[in-house]
């Protein structure tokens, strides 16, 4: 009895781990960033979300930036970080690790739109960003 | 229903060791190899963070005094946002403390703190006397040429930086 417990404890366990362990996909996050946002997932706009991306801001030196100007113009397409290291491409349907966990997206999200936007960006716009993303076929 | 139930209990074992195994803090090893290799380390987190965007750079080439300046401006990290969640910048911060080069681990270590003024704490490591000293034979245009980018590309001409092998017969500027 006590030996059975404690294989069931330990189902269990490794359960709830694999369950915590990068259980996040493209449309997990997008139902997460809509519900933050107070909108419907299908409010999501992926048209937006290619504005996001492709609109370009002041930054240093005078230069114009954007997401492409690490990501490049094709988010299919490996970028590079300013000191030269590869970057993933950002689309899913190119790099299927893409947007499988939350904390990750968070952080790169809170450096990114800092760095482009001088700002945070909002439930709304990461929604819309990996809508677009995750529809690049 | 026994052997379902034993069935079950393997795979969660698998799982949970494997996950384990992912999660607990790799150890480090020590040792220092010949005058140009760096010790050989291993830290999950320094690898995966510092290593996303360039080279996880050695905590032997710079005091603790630095890394900790460093490691306290991540959100203006070169221009960049480099901020990470409190947990994971201090469990970096003791690493880099623990193998930096005045914490006596290193031959390297030392080299670099002998050309080190006192009470220095340069936030590159191309702004110490040592790494000054060993580059002062590359001509200024090299390090701007577009398949160099900067000083910060170690990679770039030690094509071995990646395993921590600075050799000098492994170097080759590119064009």
């Amino acid at each position: 009895m006590i030996k059975r417990v404690f294989k069931i404890g330990l189902a269990a366990l490794g359960m709830v781990s694999v369950a915590a362990w990068g259980a996040d996909t493209p449309a997990s996050l997008m139902a997460h960033y809509a519900q933050a946002a107070g909108v419907p997932v299908s409010a999501l706009s992926a048209t937006r979300g290619a504005a996001l991306y492709r609109t370009e801001h002041p930054g240093r030196n005078g230069q114009n930036i954007n997401c492409a100007s690490c990501h490049t113009t094709s988010p299919k397409q490996p970028g590079q970080t300013r000191v030269g290291k590869r970057i993933e491409p950002l689309a899913p349907a190119a790099n299927p690790e893409r947007f499988t966990d939350a904390a990750k997206v968070e952080k790169w999200f809170r450096r990114n739109c800092q760095d482009v936007l001088q700002r945070e960006c909002s439930a709304q716009e990461k929604g819309d960003f990996i809508a677009w993303l995750s529809q690049v076929k | 229903m026994n052997y379902l139930l034993r069935g079950i209990g393997v795979l969660a074992m698998v799982g949970t060791v494997s996950l384990l195994a992912f999660s607990l803090p790799s150890g480090e090893a020590h040792g220092d190899g010949g005058e140009d290799v760096l010790p050989r380390l291993a830290h999950k987190n320094w690898q995966q963070e510092c290593a996303s965007c360039h080279l996880a750079y050695s905590p032997t080439l710079l005091p603790r005094a630095s890394w900790r300046r460093l490691m306290n401006g991540l959100d203006q990290h070169f221009g960049e946002n480099a901020s990470l969640d409190p947990a994971t910048q201090a469990d970096i911060l003791r690493f880099l403390e623990a193998n930096a080069a005045d914490s006596g681990n290193s031959r390297m270590g030392n080299k670099v703190m002998q050309r080190m003024g006192a009470k220095k704490a340069p936030l590159r490591i191309t702004e110490t006397q040592w790494f000054v000293h060993e580059h002062d034979e590359v001509p200024r245009a090299v390090w701007s040429r577009k398949s160099v980018g900067s000083a910060a590309n170690c990679a770039a001409c030690h094509r071995q930086a990646e395993q921590g092998m600075f050799n000098e017969h492994d170097i080759k500027i590119p064009k």
